[in-house]
């Protein structure tokens, strides 16, 4: 089970309270996740990613185990922790300043 | 008794305020989606507890939410606007090619007819259009790709399609207002678009005869009547008396013609409101005076309306999509500021009083009028 932590106003469209839970078929990877995300929640799709490109919104960014994984490839494994629910994978709206 | 339904959309969510008539006690439900952009709301002239919402946020980008029960619950709908084709370019502020990216909708305008369509105007500018209550969109690119489209430039606040007008008596005629491109017309449903721009001036635009580049800010148009236009553009306002061929200046006594909105009583097509603002690098009223003005004669004479606004010390500006009013017999006039408040006259314009002061800004303001 994936766990995903959504910022606030992502989880309010979703109409959903604290992390969500995931089944992801195959390599645990941001695209896989996001697509088990958005299938689950559809309202989510365009909101995290383009809906036609598919990258990565220019303000949101991916975190997991206290690295910034933003910039990895969408095909690139996440860690080990969080393909065994160990870690959560959290999508950050941007934030500049302190 | 009638009842009046304000919907306001702010800079952190949406309002929905109502009254009886009387419009003296009001009722204000909100925020809803709380903390988002709501550009518009908008409802269904022939179901009015159908609504239209435009959320968006710099962020997680745009939402559509529709509501089928006058703004009590609310549910999204499709979110997904891609532009018909390669987008190609349009000009940037520089004077540089920029490709066309959508970042989101700035004005919701159901049918006439059927509360399942429902247009939207984008930024960057085109034309959408739904007809399953907002599920799917289709861009109408006979618009954008009409032949100016690379010329077009983004105002100060973007390259927006602002303005939707449906005409009641020609039902395959739709005027639109995209800033800085100027207004077009349809007449065949969308199909083909021309620029409808003679006579207006831009002091940025050295070319008399220009085609497109005008900075539109409103257009308005009286139900009964509308092959006669009203435009607050960027300077100036203007009126056409046939259907957007041609236009020609009704500032007339105003103190500055720069604002934004401009509309039209509900029932006396040549009495028309404007607010007037100082300028375009200051956008605030002179001399901290809030004030309305009417013309009853279609423009070049105005009034000054001052009755229960701020007289001194107010430097808040009203936007573009932020008048309306309403079909009651006195005809309700109401506008929502950048400060916050939505102000209403239920007497077409001579005495006003604060709904509500204490808004987010205040960015769209809709009234429908309830049986």
């Amino acid at each position: 089970m994936i766990r995903v932590i959504l910022p606030f106003h992502l989880r309010t469209l979703a109409r959903v309270d604290g992390e969500v839970e995931l089944d992801v078929e195959g390599p645990v990877t941001q695209r896989s996740v996001l697509n088990a995300l958005e299938a689950r929640y559809p309202v989510l799709c365009g909101t995290v990613r383009d809906h036609v490109t598919q990258q990565r919104r220019g303000f949101v960014r991916f975190f997991a185990c206290e690295q910034d994984l933003s910039h990895e490839l969408p095909d690139a494994p996440l860690p080990d922790a969080v393909a065994m629910g160990a870690e959560p994978f959290l999508v950050v709206g941007a934030i500049a300043g302190g | 008794m009638s009842k009046i339904r304000i919907l306001v959309g702010t800079r952190k969510g949406a309002f929905v305020l109502t009254s009886d008539g009387k419009r003296e006690q009001w009722d204000v439900s909100g925020p809803h989606f709380g903390g988002w952009e709501i550009y518009h709301l908008k409802g269904s002239p022939v179901d009015p507890n159908r609504l239209y919402a435009s959320q968006s946020s710099g962020w997680f980008g745009q939402v559509i939410q529709r509501s089928n029960d006058g703004g009590k619950t609310w549910e999204p709908v499709g979110n997904k606007f891609v532009y018909d084709g390669v987008p190609g370019t349009h000009m940037w502020y520089d004077g540089t090619p920029h490709p066309w990216e959508f970042k989101r909708v700035w004005h919701l305008e159901p049918s006439l007819t059927d509360p399942d369509t429902v247009y939207a105007g984008v930024e960057d500018a085109a034309l959408f259009r739904s007809t399953d209550g907002g599920q799917n969109w289709q861009e109408l690119s006979g618009l954008r790709g009409h032949g100016t489209g690379s010329r077009w430039q983004p105002g100060a606040g973007g390259m927006g399609l602002h303005t939707i007008l449906l005409d009641p008596s020609h039902p395959e005629r739709v005027f639109i207002a995209i800033s800085a491109a100027g207004v077009f017309r349809t007449d065949d449903a969308g199909k083909t678009w021309r620029p409808m721009n003679r006579g207006l001036k831009s002091q940025y635009i050295p070319d008399p005869n220009a085609e497109v580049g005008f900075c539109v800010h409103r257009i308005a148009m009286h139900r009964s009547r509308p092959s006669v236009l009203f435009m607050q553009l960027h300077w100036d306002v203007m009126r056409s008396d046939d259907a957007g061929d041609s236009w020609h200046e009704i500032s007339g006594n105003l103190p500055t013609d720069f604002g934004f909105p401009i509309d039209v009583h509900a029932h006396e097509p040549d009495t028309i409101y404007v607010v007037p603002i100082k300028s375009d690098s200051e956008h605030y009223p002179p001399d901290g005076k809030l004030r309305v003005y009417r013309s009853r004669t279609g423009g070049d004479e105005w009034e000054a309306l001052t009755n229960g606004l701020p007289q001194r010390d107010c430097y808040v500006n009203v936007l573009r999509d932020a008048m309306a009013v309403d079909s009651l017999d006195s005809c309700g006039v109401y506008f929502g500021t950048t400060g916050g408040q939505v102000y209403a006259s239920a007497d077409a314009g001579d005495h006003w009083a604060p709904i509500v002061r204490d808004l987010p800004a205040v960015v769209s303001i809709e009234v429908q009028t309830l049986p």
